[in-house]
C-alpha cells in the first residue's frame, strides 16, 4: 500500500531521517513510535508532501508520490491528520467534514456563483455524506456547532471524520491520543479499529503506548531518525535495542 | 423547517425588494444620488469580502483595479464613438487578466507580505495613473465620458443611475452569496482557517486564491466603469491609498466574511463622509481610529452585532410561543 524507500531528511547541517524504509500493509494499523525527535512528524511531513525529502521515494500503490504537492494526495486516498489538531475553526462541524469531501465533487468557480443545476445536485450530495460521517464517528448532534468551540478530544474526532469524509485508502494519524484523557483513548482505539475494518490502511504516530500496543498490528521504531526495528508488537517490546533506546543504556 | 439555503435566498429577496423600492420613497432627494455611491461602494466592498473575508487574503491595492475599470471604459469611450457597454465588458477581461498573471506571484505571500505587495502594485497604478497624461489626463483628470445608454434610456440622473448601479450590484451580491454557500465557499473559508488542513483535504489553495483575486478584481473594475459613466469625469485621486484603506475599513466596520456586512460598512463610510466635512483631510484619521475600535471591540463587525439582536429577539419570541403552546 505504502511504501517508503530509503527516506532522509537533512535540515541545513542536521541529519533528521537517515535512510528510512518500511512498507505499509494495505488493511493494516501501523504504530511509528520513537522518543522525542526521533524523526517521527518528520517522516509524516515528508509523506505527506509538506516537506520534501532530501533523498527517497514515497510509494503509494506503486505511484511514485516522492514530489507530488499536499494537495494531490487527497484524491489518490491519502490523508491525514495534525498533532494540534487543525480544524476549520470558524465553520460548522458539519462545513468542517463537507471540506473533507472536497475531491469528491467538482464544481468550479462559476457554477457554484451561478447555482447551475448539476451544482445543487452536486451540494446536496456533499451535505448528506457529511452528515453520514458524522454518524459514522458520533458527532451526529453536533453537526451545526461551530468547530472552534468543540471540547479538545471532541474536535480530534471531527479532524477524524473530516478526513474520513475524502474517503481514503490510507489515513495517517499524528498523534491521535495526545490531550485525550483515558475514557477518549479508549473510545479512539475502538473508532481506529473501526476504520480499519471499513478497509481503510491506518498509520499512527503515537506516544501512548498502552494505544499502540493494543491497536497495531506493525509497529516502526524510529530513533534519532533511523529506523531501529520494524515487527509485531510483541517483538518490539522484547527487542534490547528498543529497551535501551527507551529507557537509555543504562 | 425552513433550509439555510431558502432562509439565505428569503433575506435576499426582501433586501433585493426593499432596494428597488427605495427611490420611490426618496424621489427628488439628494439621498438617491448618495445611494447610487452606495451602490457602487457595495460592489465594491463585496468584492474584497470575497478575498479577506472569506478566503482570509489581505489586498491594500484595490483601489487601482477599481481605478484600472474606470480608466479602461473612460479613455476609451470618450475618444472613439464604441459601445461603452461592450467597453464595460472589455475592460473587465482586462482587468481580470492582469489580476490572474499577478496573482500567481502575489499569493504566494502571506499576511504582512502579501499586504506589501498589494500596496506596492496600488502605488504604481496611482502613479501610471497620473504619468500617462496623455491618455488619462494626469492629476487634473479625464473629462469628457459619455453616460451609459440602452436605447432612448440615458443613464444621466439619480434615477436612472440608482437602478443602472444596484441591479449590477445585486446581481453581485447574489452571485457572491451563492458561493460563499458552495464547495468553493466553504474551500475559501477552509484555507482562511487552515491552509494546511485544507490542502491536506485536496484543496488547491493556490489556484483558489488566485481564482477569487481575479473575481475581486473583476468586480472591482465594473465598479470602475460603472463610476466613470456615472461621473462622466475622473481623476486619480479617487483611486489612490486612501480608498483602498478606505475599502478595508467598510469591510471590517461592516463584518468580515459578511455580504451584507459590506453593504452595512458601505452605507457608513459612504454617508459618514457627508456628516465628517468638518474634519476635511483628517477623514482618514478617522477610518484608522474606526478600524483599530472595531478590530479590537467587535471584531465580527457591526453585522455581527445585529445578528446577535435578531437571534436574541428570535429566541426570546420563541420561547413565547413554546410557553404558549405548553399552556
Amino acid at each position: 500500500m505504502l511504501k517508503l524507500n530509503g527516506i532522509t531528511k537533512v535540515f541545513g547541517g542536521l541529519t533528521a531521517l537517515e535512510d528510512v524504509s518500511f512498507a505499509v500493509e494495505a488493511g493494516s494499523i501501523t504504530g511509528v513510535i520513537g522518543p522525542n525527535g526521533a524523526g517521527k512528524t518528520t517522516l509524516f511531513n515528508i509523506v505527506t508532501g509538506l516537506y520534501t525529502q532530501t533523498t527517497g521515494s514515497v510509494i503509494l500503490d506503486r505511484q511514485d508520490i516522492s514530489f507530488l504537492e499536499t494537495e494531490k494526495l487527497a484524491a489518490l486516498g491519502l490523508v491525514r491528520t495534525f498533532q494540534n489538531v487543525e480544524l476549520f475553526r470558524e465553520m460548522t462541524v458539519l462545513e468542517n467534514v463537507m471540506v473533507g469531501l472536497h475531491t469528491k465533487s467538482k464544481s468550479g468557480i462559476f457554477s457554484c456563483a451561478f447555482r447551475l443545476p448539476g451544482q445543487m445536485k452536486e451540494e446536496k450530495t456533499i451535505r448528506e455524506k457529511g452528515r453520514e460521517w458524522l454518524e459514522f464517528t458520533g458527532l451526529g448532534d453536533l453537526a451545526e456547532t461551530t468547530a472552534g468551540s468543540l471540547p479538545f478530544g471532541k474536535g480530534r474526532l471531527l479532524e477524524i471524520s473530516r478526513a474520513l469524509a475524502a474517503q481514503p485508502k490510507i489515513i495517517l494519524m499524528d498523534e491521535p491520543a495526545a490531550g485525550l484523557n483515558s475514557r477518549e483513548t479508549f473510545e479512539l482505539a475502538s473508532l481506529i479499529r473501526k476504520i480499519k475494518d471499513s478497509g481503510v490502511t491506518v498509520v499512527l504516530v503515537e506516544h501512548d503506548m498502552d494505544l499502540v500496543m493494543d491497536v497495531c498490528q506493525s509497529i516502526v521504531v524510529l530513533n534519532l531518525g533511523k529506523k531501529l526495528a520494524h515487527g509485531t508488537p510483541r517483538e518490539i517490546q522484547e527487542n534490547p535495542e528498543v529497551i535501551s533506546a527507551y529507557l537509555g543504556d543504562g | 423547517m425552513v433550509t439555510e439555503k431558502k432562509r439565505q435566498f428569503l433575506i435576499f429577496l426582501i433586501f433585493a425588494l426593499a432596494a428597488l423600492a427605495a427611490p420611490f420613497f426618496l424621489k427628488g432627494n439628494y439621498l438617491l444620488n448618495v445611494l447610487v455611491f452606495v451602490g457602487i461602494n457595495t460592489m465594491l466592498a463585496v468584492g474584497l469580502n470575497l478575498l479577506l473575508g472569506y478566503a482570509g487574503q489581505i489586498s491594500l491595492g484595490h483601489a487601482a483595479f477599481f481605478g484600472m475599470g474606470a480608466y479602461i471604459s473612460g479613455i476609451i469611450t470618450a475618444r472613439y464613438p464604441l459601445e461603452p457597454f461592450l467597453i464595460m465588458a472589455l475592460a473587465a477581461l482586462c482587468v481580470g487578466v492582469i489580476a490572474f498573471v499577478i496573482g500567481f506571484p502575489i499569493l504566494k505571500l502571506k499576511g504582512h507580505y502579501l499586504a506589501m505587495a498589494t500596496l506596492g502594485f496600488g502605488i504604481i497604478m496611482y502613479i501610471i495613473f497620473n504619468e500617462t497624461v496623455d491618455w488619462t489626463g494626469g492629476p487634473s483628470g479625464l473629462s469628457g465620458i459619455p453616460n451609459l445608454k440602452i436605447g432612448a434610456l440615458v443613464f444621466d440622473n439619480d434615477w436612472n443611475n440608482y437602478y443602472l448601479v444596484w441591479i449590477f450590484t445585486l446581481a453581485v451580491m447574489l452571485l457572491s452569496i451563492n458561493l460563499s454557500q458552495s464547495r468553493i465557499g466553504r474551500a475559501l473559508r477552509a484555507i482562511h482557517d487552515s491552509e494546511v488542513a485544507a490542502r491536506v483535504m485536496g484543496v488547491n489553495a493556490r489556484i483558489l486564491k488566485v481564482q477569487i483575486f481575479t473575481v475581486s478584481a473583476v468586480i472591482s473594475a465594473v465598479a470602475g466603469s460603472l463610476y466613470a459613466h456615472i461621473m462622466t469625469f475622473i481623476a486619480p485621486a479617487s483611486f489612490g491609498f486612501n480608498f483602498s484603506v478606505e475599502l478595508l475599513t467598510m469591510i471590517v466596520i461592516g463584518g468580515l466574511g459578511s455580504i451584507y456586512g459590506s453593504f452595512l460598512g458601505a452605507v457608513i463610510l459612504t454617508m459618514l463622509p457627508e456628516f465628517l466635512r468638518v474634519f476635511q483631510d483628517f477623514d482618514i484619521i478617522i477610518y484608522g481610529l474606526m478600524l483599530i475600535l472595531m478590530t479590537m471591540f467587535m471584531p465580527g463587525g457591526l453585522i455581527s452585532g445585529i445578528e446577535a439582536i435578531a437571534r436574541f429577539i428570535a429566541a426570546k419570541f420563541g420561547r413565547a410561543k413554546d410557553d404558549h403552546a405548553e399552556a
